[in-house]
């Protein structure tokens, strides 16, 4: 009786987690984007402020080096995190008309973590970038 | 012994009148000179500072006619750019018609609804923040200068009450933070001097623009003490205060602050 | 429409980088968020952003709700003709935003 009890108690608190990307889901949504292709470290330079005042806003920078002509260029850069509700943050698409592989955006993180760049090269190779960012307010997850 | 004590009260009496804990004229900083490298330069990059879509917006709205009468703030102000120049480096200034300070918010509000004869503004509005934020960007640059006479002393009193008195479940003062704590941490960040040169702002805790009554009900609320409603006395007076507090200082609105 | 803030060269050399930058008015909903009272507030974000140079497009992005409020992007292209730079914005609810600059390129 006093366990039944328990139990329609705990039922009646309704725990929310909020959804997180792992480590794994990260490289899960890596993998949908390089297929089984190998990723390189290098070539990319991802920048980002090693500490953030707020997570709501932070300014990020990704180059890749490349001569960026028609044979030799970045296709595409893709960003993920680690720890974000959703391990996306975007993919731009460049291309030789690009002239330089460099993107420039601000993105919100949810927690101290580590951010992912990933190029896309005209060959097919795909290099990558790591960055760790310490966040004392978090984005995402504060109420409005 | 007589002596030593008339030379006392001759040093007290020519000292500056600050009182305990005021921060000295010259240690004086702005929240800008508290934050990082990377929040400090999307402030001074207007193309990338996140206040200046208000800014757009403020101008457009300067040239909209609106009420009965058709109107537009630029029927009776003109270019903004030169009438509204020093303007919001003297708010809140004394309103006659109320027989009290008003700030800049309060200004524009008054100004739809007697001259334009249109609906007031609500406080904290899309509209009115753009009309705020187009405003204080043409006093960019200028020194803080409130006027401080006969008729605005006691509310500047009663604005440095506030700021002197300890309040809500933790027991806290404005001074005891911005005055006595500044340069100091809480909860992962810096705590500034608490000097409003860079209203309206954005700030990445808000994701969006908004006034310096937004900032100081939110602070209140920090230190769970009553949030007194939009627009009333005790906000305005702290403004005051706070505004006379950094007399001097350079405007830098619309900033970003974290 | 949104307030947007874009930034194009007014003109260019021929084969020169030149820096584009758009800032627009949005407030990126993540659909985390929730009222006080418990609901969740829906998502609501810009999904894509383009630039066309006369008519073709140069750069494409796939924004997800990590990118922050009020977004901006800052991306090069080549200065290859004269001509008309369009940057559009699409997302969630029917969001549509377009603004334009003309470039003299010699």
């Amino acid at each position: 009786m006093l366990l039944a009890a328990g139990a329609v108690a705990l039922a009646g608190v309704i725990v929310t987690r909020p959804a997180r990307a792992t480590p794994a889901s990260m490289q899960e949504a890596i993998a949908k984007v390089v297929g089984a292709a190998p990723v390189t470290p290098g070539k990319v330079k991802l920048e980002l402020p090693p500490l953030v005042e707020n997570g709501n806003a932070v300014p990020l920078v990704v180059k890749v080096e490349s001569p960026m002509t028609v044979a030799d260029h970045v296709k595409a850069i893709h960003v993920f995190t680690e720890k974000n509700p959703q391990p996306n943050v975007v993919s731009v698409f460049l291309g030789p008309r690009a002239g330089r592989a460099s993107v420039s955006t601000r993105m919100r993180l949810a927690d101290t973590q580590t951010v992912v760049a990933i190029g896309e090269l005209s060959d097919g190779t795909f290099w990558s970038d790591r960055a760790d960012v310490v966040v004392t307010l978090a984005a995402c997850l504060e109420e409005p | 012994m007589r002596r030593a004590a008339v030379v006392a009260l001759l040093v007290l009496m020519l000292a500056p009148v600050t009182r305990a804990g005021e921060i000295p004229r010259a240690e004086r900083r702005s929240g800008y000179d508290f934050m990082g490298p990377d929040t400090r330069a999307m402030q001074d990059d207007d193309t990338a500072n996140p206040a200046s879509l208000w800014v757009l917006e403020g101008e457009a709205l300067w040239s909209r006619k609106v009420g009965p009468a058709g109107r537009a703030c630029a029927d009776c102000h003109g270019d903004a750019r030169t009438s509204m120049k020093g303007v919001a480096a003297r708010y809140p200034a004394f309103d006659a018609a109320r027989a009290r300070p008003i700030d800049l918010g309060q200004r524009i509000s008054a100004c739809r609804i007697e001259r334009q004869q249109a609906p007031p503004l609500a406080y904290e509005s899309r509209e009115l923040l753009a009309l705020s934020a187009y405003v204080a960007r043409q006093s960019r640059g200028l020194p803080i200068d409130v006027t401080i006479d006969d008729r605005t002393r006691p509310f500047l009193e009663a604005g440095r009450a506030t700021f002197e008195r300890r309040q809500g479940q933790l027991n806290l003062s404005c001074q005891q933070c911005h005055d006595d704590q500044w340069g100091r941490r809480l909860a992962g960040n810096v705590v500034p001097q608490a000097h409003p040169t860079g209203y309206p702002l954005y700030r990445l805790e808000w994701q969006s623009l908004g006034s310096l009554q937004r900032r100081l009900r939110g602070c209140l609320s920090g230190i769970r003490a009553e949030t007194y409603e939009y627009g009333a006395p005790e906000l305005v007076d702290l403004e005051l205060f706070l505004m006379w507090r950094a007399g001097g200082m350079q405007i830098d609105a619309p900033a970003v602050r974290p | 429409m949104a307030s947007a803030l874009i930034r194009v060269p007014e003109r260019a050399r021929r084969g020169e980088v030149i820096e584009i930058r758009a800032l627009i008015g949005h407030p990126m909903e993540t659909g985390y968020r929730r009222t006080q009272h418990g609901d969740r507030i829906p998502r609501d974000i810009i999904r894509t952003f383009t630039c066309a140079y006369n008519g073709t497009e140069v750069f494409r992005a796939e924004l997800h709700p990590a990118i922050a409020a009020n977004p901006f992007i800052a991306f090069t292209t080549l200065a290859t003709e004269s001509g008309t730079i369009t940057l559009t914005w699409a997302g969630d609810n029917g969001f549509s935003a377009t603004e334009s600059a003309a470039i003299v390129v010699e």
